[in-house]
């Protein structure tokens, strides 16, 4: 028995990878993790940055008219970024988010001209889209094994031909009977971006708090961990599919009443990429795993403060373009830092 | 008398270490196919109550694929486990988690990205609906590191990314005790782990043992859980072909049967190449 016990202290040396020798986390992995947890305070300090500049150079800025501007702009990204961050966080994108957004106010109009309420037709219509898009995106990605960025390109032209084909890609009035309501639903200045707010804070509890969302950080963060461990991961796949195409479809319906005319030029990718743009600088990762709903709220923050000061010192709209590409890849380059330093905070730390 | 080596490979369960009542699990003419592939072709098996058995055999000889049938997380293409000696069917891992049997992966299945108590209480979560019940949580994750005698953690909040190998694997044994799983099935617990790391999972193992709780541990490199086991089986081609109690054989046997598969194999080889 002597030489199997020599044996059992003999052979881990030889086998695997070679073990951690520094007791407890590193001070590097410390400060990662402090430096990780400050990720919204970053993003909230380029903002504050950002703001006391325009305001500083630009005297319309802070003014009345200006805010309202910001908020506007920022409402409908919010609000299907809510919908991109769960969905990153579980390893996956959605593209036909914006379809959705064209779609829904002409699938609205068509439940209030049957004679449907007007707040039973946008339940309706949130609810319809988000089962059965959400749900087509989320099998076809799970059961089929497409990956969803394939997915929902596939959907969304199928969306994009099909809301033109309805409407025959013609603008039309909303039902006059809904406009009352509409001023809860995007038309009255502040509605949208109220509406915007509730949600994130909502999910981030959600994402934080309660099992839905820790489910959905971990089938992002170990897929065959998470199934394992018993979690139903195409569930909560198409859970999250679901939810996504039911957020397009509420910004396309306060888009269409914040701007009092169901457009077909409403929404498409475009907005996708506006409201990535918005989920990463806010610190979302695009490997899944981690995702921040508060962020979000600061990253199309940070968009929208950049768009209204430009516009407003009358810099082109052109040259927007180019502050928004840089933004993405500056926070895109600090996200995969900040994701290296864990990992290597990783490897040097730990214990006996 | 034990089985010899290689004499058990009629597949039935030898009758000379199987006490039959005491048993706590059997597992009968197991079989897994995937596709033309047989991972298992006829595996027969029993654990006794407050047993540690020790599951070896060479990389791919379906040890794996054993225990994950055994856990519910894949189901057999033939064959049936009983446990207490009632025939028991599994769709899913929470469905024999609930019965009793818990599996700590190779793998793991910790998530980096979450907290220490949050992967303790993976798919167990304490709920107040709709929100969880971090405190409590985090209070019962602590007493049980404790309890467990686990104290190099520094707190449980930290995320599991930042661990090593032997914290991480404590986690994952601490988180089936909780589900007070009676019989316990561990993958490679001392894979890629230093020495004392790999000793103390060792300890862990008598103590749970001491509880009374039923477990089989799989081991490629067998040398080192050997000094835990009651009972050795040897998993080689599909079938048990050696059980014998720990105190009857020796490392040096089992070293010996597997080099002479290895040899065979080799030579089958040879011959069919010339």
């Amino acid at each position: 028995m002597s030489d199997v016990s020599e044996t059992a202290e003999r052979s881990p040396e030889t086998f695997g990878a070679p073990p951690a020798r520094n007791g407890g986390p590193s001070v590097l992995s410390r400060v990662t993790t402090m430096f990780l947890k400050q990720r919204e305070a970053s993003v909230l300090a380029i903002a504050v940055v950002l703001f006391i500049y325009f305001a500083v150079t630009t005297p319309a800025f802070v003014s009345h008219g200006s805010f309202v501007n910001i908020a506007q702009y920022m409402a409908p990204y919010v609000i299907i970024g809510i919908g991109l961050v769960l969905l990153m966080v579980c390893g996956e994108i959605d593209l036909s988010v914006g379809f959705v957004w064209m779609l829904s106010p002409y699938v609205m109009h068509f439940f209030i001209d049957s004679g449907i309420p007007t707040f039973l037709a946008i339940v309706i219509t949130i609810v319809l889209l988000a089962v059965v898009i959400g749900g087509v995106n989320g099998v076809v990605t799970t059961i089929f094994g497409v990956p969803s960025l394939i997915t929902t390109l596939g959907t969304g032209y199928i969306i994009f031909g099909y809301a033109l084909t309805i409407s025959s890609a013609q603008q039309i009035n909303l039902p006059p009977e809904s406009l009352g309501l509409g001023r809860w639903f995007g038309a009255a200045p502040w509605s949208e971006i109220i509406w915007a707010t509730v949600l994130v804070l909502i999910f981030q509890v959600i994402l934080t708090r309660t099992r839905w969302g820790l489910y959905t950080i971990s089938v992002g963060g170990n897929l065959l961990g998470a199934r394992e461990s018993g979690i139903k991961v195409n569930r909560i796949k198409i859970g999250n599919f679901m939810m996504c195409a039911g957020f397009g479809a509420v910004a396309g319906i306060l888009e269409a009443f914040k701007n009092n005319i169901i457009d077909p030029s409403a929404g498409q990718l475009a907005v996708v990429l506006v409201a990535l743009a918005g989920v990463v600088i806010g610190g979302t990762a695009m490997l899944g795993g981690s995702g921040t709903m508060i962020g979000l709220w600061l990253g199309v923050l940070v968009l929208a403060i950049l768009q209204d000061g430009f516009n407003l010192r009358g810099i082109s709209s052109n040259k927007f373009q180019i502050i928004l590409g840089a933004a993405i890849l500056l926070a895109m380059i600090a996200n995969t830092y900040l994701t290296r330093l864990r990992s290597a905070g990783r490897l040097s730390g730990g214990g006996r | 008398m034990t089985v010899d080596g290689g004499g058990a490979e009629g597949g039935t369960v030898s009758d000379e270490t199987s006490g039959q009542q005491d048993d706590i699990l059997r597992v009968e003419h197991i079989a897994k196919r995937y596709g033309a592939v047989t991972a298992l072709v006829d595996v027969n098996l029993h654990l006794g109550r407050g047993e540690v058995l020790g599951l070896i055999g060479d990389n791919g000889a379906g040890k794996s694929t054993l225990l994950k049938i055994i856990c519910g997380f894949q189901p057999p293409t033939s064959g049936r486990i009983l446990l207490n000696g009632q025939e028991v069917h599994f769709t899913s891992v929470t469905q024999a988690r609930a019965a009793g049997i818990d599996i700590v992966y190779q793998d793991l299945a910790l998530v980096n990205q979450l907290t220490v108590y949050q992967n303790m209480f993976l798919n167990r979560e304490l709920v107040r609906w709709p929100l969880l019940r971090n405190r409590a949580m985090r209070k019962q994750a602590k007493e049980q590191l404790d309890s467990m005698g686990i104290s190099t953690l520094k707190s449980v909040d930290l995320e599991v990314a930042s661990l090593s190998g032997g914290q991480r694997q404590a986690i994952a044994v601490a988180r089936s005790v909780f589900s007070k799983a009676k019989v316990l099935l561990l993958d490679e617990p001392l894979a890629a782990m230093g020495v004392k790391e790999g000793a103390a999972i060792l300890d862990l193992v008598r103590d749970l043992k001491e509880q009374g709780i039923s477990i089989i541990i799989i081991a490629h490199n067998y040398g080192q859980v050997f000094p835990v086991c009651d009972r050795v089986n040897l998993l080689q081609g599909g079938k048990i072909t050696f059980d014998k109690y720990s105190k009857d054989t020796s490392v040096e046997e089992l070293t010996n049967i597997v080099v002479a598969e290895y040899r065979k194999a080799l030579e089958e080889r040879h011959r069919s190449a010339s």
